[in-house]
């Protein structure tokens, strides 16, 4: 069946497929179960997975394809009554900042379907299951335009990222799973208290309502700080940030590259789509806030991760200082506004952090993916187990030292356009805002190609290593993609500014103008 | 039609279920200790012809009748919560009945007595005066100090039973002092003539004020609310648990009716539920602190649940305490959502405990998963659903409440409730970590019969159900509590 016969079936449900294709194969592959004892070659559990994931995939395409441009205005959307007693709507639809990221979903869970192939070997069904349930909440997030439905989504994630860290996961998987829930149920419950009053002010819980809606300062204020509760644990901004290494150390390959690259990215999206544009005024009474704990993300916690001893680790921190950009260059727009008084530079912080969203999810994915590898071979994540990998495993050395320079990055690849256009951005607003940030490129570097040389490089460091084999065909088709989006984006990313052109020109109007003199 | 006439036709489900009663208790009497199943099959379908009646009822949905000299309502609100009351004393009594065969336990009057429970909880549904209210409220008290020292064996049980019945008997004192300091300062018992009374400015007595401290007490007891709530714990964990399963979901149907009938339609007016909102407003925080943080101390899951339920109920009385209308339809939503997923987590419990052994550690629930997944997976829905974790029907209940909160200013009362349910979720999420993510323990779902998996299936898959498609209950008990 060909994937245009699949778009004539479905037509104008692109988004609810989407959402429901994963979570009904996901349920689907848990009522299969797997049947003990069942030949290697053909464990249906995992054929079903990919085979899902893929389709998924390729019906996100037309997202791509078909998108128009030269509007800031919602697209494939769907809206029908959901729960009428309150004026909720099931309301889908995307725009140029959810359209990339939702992508970006699509293709990263076949990846990760791919890691777990073999080394997955406890409940194979559930795991897969767990992923494709994820998947479609995911998706479900990024195009939900009803302010409840979001929050269903949202919340409903926890489940099976409780439940991926929690069975497959490391040693101390309790702990970290329970941290993290707790962590980011709490963070959401505030939202939760500013979605409803959002709700009793405009009698609609329609995030378009919510963004015309004029609010005093005062509520302004409070609401931004009940979001930034949400938004803030979820990016993880620093100081709470300290549920991240500890998720990202103890879950399974496929909950860390999720994790990752995108579950942290709908914190950059809930500043997008909620906090900026339904609370400008205290966005911009707060900047200096959110500017402060960005920077301290890039410097402080790229110092802290110069000091890891963990892989994984040190890629969690590594998140942690990157998101940091992104928050960065959302929120200089108002110190960019002040001092050059023009709205120039805004747009590019905008599209700056938009673009190092996607980027960090194919970066951090991709080495999540590396240590996944060699932690098949050794079970060790810890650096100094390893040494001269590239002896044994050039092939695959070749790819993680590619991963790694994008990291640091590297012009040419997708991790040097998203900080470039921050760090222009932050130009404008002042040199010592630039300057913070540009410490990323030195802090970034270090530990990366730190990371690298003890690693990677160096004499063959003991008889572990020396056994290593190289990747698998399987494991090196899986990082090649995710390479190729890597020096696709890096080489190219017009076609992705593009995308999100009208809709970054949209937010900066609506950040721009206050929503102080409407309110009484 | 004659008066006499139209007040047994208003009454006419609590006619049938006494009828109804009185026969399965004559016609166990004649049955051998083999042939309970039939005193059974008799009682499951009586109350499917208590369901029929009710439904059947449904014609005149919007239609208020008062009977009895206007001491008995049957008004949309009472529809609802007989017709609800009536499924779960179903659906207990189908969890039961393998739990109790395996213990030598089945007998007759556990029906009964059940039946007879019921019979309370319709007469408080219904009740319009204090005097009716009191005496739904002993034959249900009264029907579960008797099931819960039920297994007269049990030396765990008896002690259960006797504290619930000391603090039960004062419990229903209080109540009755505070009904009598009521109708000494209003004239009446009637709750229409109470409301008139109030309002024409019978609010500013101090014996009214005291009078209406005890009545709160004495419902703060039936609900089990903080510092009322010392009997719950005992009881949960000693009564047998099929009882348990019985104490802990109907009878919060029966303790919602008497507190919307008395304070919300009786006492309704501003002068004095600015006084009973505060009282309830210092149950419910003082519920859902210690409510939430006990139960992360329990090891045993009875106790665990019954702490859980005094957090609930903390939620159930921030609904009232939000005052408007709408809290009450949330707290009514509310308690109709935490009954379903009480009845699922007890008869949990029941279904797992009868293959013989009692379950009821959580250390037996380690590794469920690997052992009976299905089991295992229904268990994780109704502790998501606890916890209040969208897309299952819990959320809804808390996001109602704290909508009607917010909605009247409260929201210093809202993020208490949240933060609460925030340190909750870590003793729901324990039992999910202890069956998905640990290995060893005991219980498993081997041999279980058909019927109680399907029963235990279809109750879990409702609360789904309800999480997807909220819209139906949430219209249901906006319009049965829109006339109070």
């Amino acid at each position: 069946m060909n994937v245009a016969l699949l778009q004539s079936m479905f037509g104008e449900h692109t988004l609810s497929v989407l959402v429901w294709l994963p979570i009904l194969g996901g349920i689907l592959l848990l009522a299969l179960g797997r049947r003990e004892g069942a030949p290697e070659g053909l464990r249906l559990d995992r054929i079903i997975a990919l085979a899902i994931s893929v389709l998924t995939f390729f019906l996100s395409i037309p997202l791509w394809t078909k998108f128009n441009l030269s509007t800031a205005g919602m697209q494939f959307v769907e809206r029908a009554s959901w729960i009428r007693t309150f004026n909720v709507e099931y309301y889908l639809g995307v725009d140029g900042f959810s359209m990339p990221l939702i992508l970006l979903t699509t293709f990263l869970t076949p990846i990760v379907v791919l890691a777990g192939w073999e080394s997955v070997q406890k409940r194979t069904a559930q795991y897969f299951a767990a992923f494709l349930i994820l998947e479609g909440l995911m998706i479900g997030v990024f195009s939900a335009l009803d302010a409840l439905l979001f929050y269903v989504f949202w919340e409903a994630m926890l489940i099976p990222m409780f439940i991926i860290i929690g069975v497959w996961g490391g040693e101390r998987r309790v702990y970290a799973t329970v941290k993290f829930f707790l962590y980011t149920f709490l963070g959401s419950v505030f939202m939760l208290v500013a979605l409803i009053y959002l709700y009793l002010k405009s009698g609609s819980y329609s995030i378009l309502d919510f963004h015309a809606l004029p609010l005093s300062l005062t509520e302004q204020t409070l609401i931004f700080l009940a979001f930034l509760f949400a938004f803030a644990v979820k990016v993880p901004m620093w100081p709470v940030h300290t549920w991240l290494p500890d998720a990202h150390v103890e879950a399974p390959t496929g909950g860390s590259v999720i994790l990752a690259a995108v579950l942290l990215k709908m914190g950059g999206y809930g500043f997008l789509r909620f906090s900026l544009p339904i609370t400008p005024d205290a966005s911009s009474e707060l900047a200096w806030l959110m500017i402060t704990l960005s920077l301290v993300a890039v410097v402080y916690i790229g110092l802290v991760a110069l000091a890891q001893k963990d892989m994984k680790k040190l890629i969690a921190y590594s998140s942690i200082a990157h998101m940091g950009f992104v928050t960065l260059g959302f929120f200089i727009a108002w110190s960019i506004l002040e001092r050059t008084g023009s709205t120039a530079g805004i747009a590019m912080g905008l599209t700056g952090g938009m673009i190092q969203m996607i980027s960090h999810g194919f970066i951090s994915g991709a080495l999540f993916l590396c240590v996944g590898v060699m932690y098949d071979r050794l079970h060790s994540r810890d650096i100094d187990a390893y040494g001269g990998v590239v002896n044994t495993m050039p092939r695959f050395a070749a790819l993680m030292v590619l991963f790694a320079l994008a990291n640091a990055g590297l012009p040419g690849t997708s991790g040097f356009v998203g900080e470039f256009m921050v760090i222009l951005a932050a130009f404008k607003a002042g040199f010592w805002y630039a300057f913070l940030a540009g410490t990323t490129l030195i802090l970034g570097a270090a530990y990366t190609l730190w990371l690298v040389k003890r690693v990677i490089f160096g004499a063959v460091a003991n008889e572990g290593v020396a056994g290593l084999t190289d990747a698998s065909r399987r494991e090196l088709f899986v990082l090649v993609l995710v390479a190729a989006g890597v020096l696709g984006l890096g080489l190219w990313p017009a076609p992705l500014a593009d995308v999100m052109a009208a809709s970054v020109d949209n937010l900066v109007i609506q950040i721009t103008q206050t929503k102080l003199e409407f309110a009484q | 039609m004659n008066p006499l006439v139209l007040d047994l036709v208003t009454a006419w489900p609590e006619i049938l279920l006494s009828g109804g009663l009185c026969l399965v208790l004559v016609v166990d009497m004649f049955l051998k200790d083999s042939q309970r199943d039939f005193t059974y099959l008799l009682t499951i379908l009586l109350l499917a012809g208590m369901a029929w009646v009710l439904l059947g009822d449904g014609n005149n949905a919007g239609q208020t009748t008062l009977a009895f000299g206007g001491s008995f309502i049957s008004d949309p609100l009472a529809r609802v919560l007989k017709l609800f009351a009536v499924a779960v004393v179903a659906t207990v009594f189908l969890y039961s009945r393998p739990y109790l065969r395996v213990r030598g336990l089945h007998h007759g009057e556990f029906y009964v007595l059940g039946l007879f429970g019921l019979l309370g909880i319709l007469v408080l549904a219904s009740s319009y005066s204090l005097l009716v209210s009191y005496l739904g409220l002993e034959i249900l008290s009264l029907s579960l100090y008797a099931m819960v020292a039920f297994n007269r064996d049990s030396p765990v049980a008896a002690e259960a039973a006797m504290k619930y019945f000391v603090l039960g008997a004062i419990a229903s004192g209080t109540l009755l002092y505070g009904m009598s300091l009521v109708y000494g300062v209003t004239g009446t018992l009637n709750i229409a003539d109470l409301q008139a009374s109030i309002a024409g400015g019978n609010a500013a007595s101090l014996s009214l004020w005291v009078g209406l401290a005890f009545l709160v007490a004495g419902i703060a007891f039936k609900f089990g609310a903080v510092p009322f709530h010392m009997w719950a714990p005992d009881v949960y964990q000693g009564a047998p648990t099929a009882v348990t399963l019985y104490v802990g979901t109907a009878p919060k149907l029966g303790a919602l009716a008497l507190a919307i009938r008395i304070l919300v339609e009786g006492l309704g007016q501003p002068a004095v539920s600015d006084l009973w909102q505060l009282m309830l407003a210092a149950l419910a925080v003082l519920s859902l602190v210690l409510g939430n943080v006990v139960a992360i101390a329990q090891t045993n899951i009875k106790r665990m649940l019954a702490y859980s339920t005094i957090a609930h109920v903390g939620f159930i009385l921030l609904g009232f305490v939000a005052g408007s209308p709408e809290g009450i339809q949330a707290a009514l939503f509310y308690t109709l959502v935490y009954v379903i997923m009480a009845t699922g987590s007890f008869g949990f419990l029941v279904v797992l405990s009868s293959r013989g052994e009692d379950v009821e550690n959580l250390d037996d629930l380690r590794g469920l998963w690997q052992r009976s997944p299905w089991f295992a997976l229904m268990m994780v829905l109704l502790m998501v659903s606890m916890i209040g974790v969208p897309p299952l029907a819990g959320f809804y209940a808390k996001w109602w409440v704290l909508s009607a909160l917010l909605a009247t200013g409260n929201t210093g009362l809202a993020v208490v409730g949240l933060v609460a349910s925030v340190i909750g979720a870590y003793y729901y999420l324990r039992i999910i970590r202890l069956m998905l993510f640990d290995d060893g323990g005991q219980a498993h779902a081997g041999g279980v019969p058909l019927d109680a998996r399907v029963v235990l299936s279809v109750n879990v898959l409702l609360l789904v159900l309800i999480g997807l498609l909220p819209e139906r209950l949430l219209e249901l008990c906006a319009r049965a509590a829109a006339l109070i």
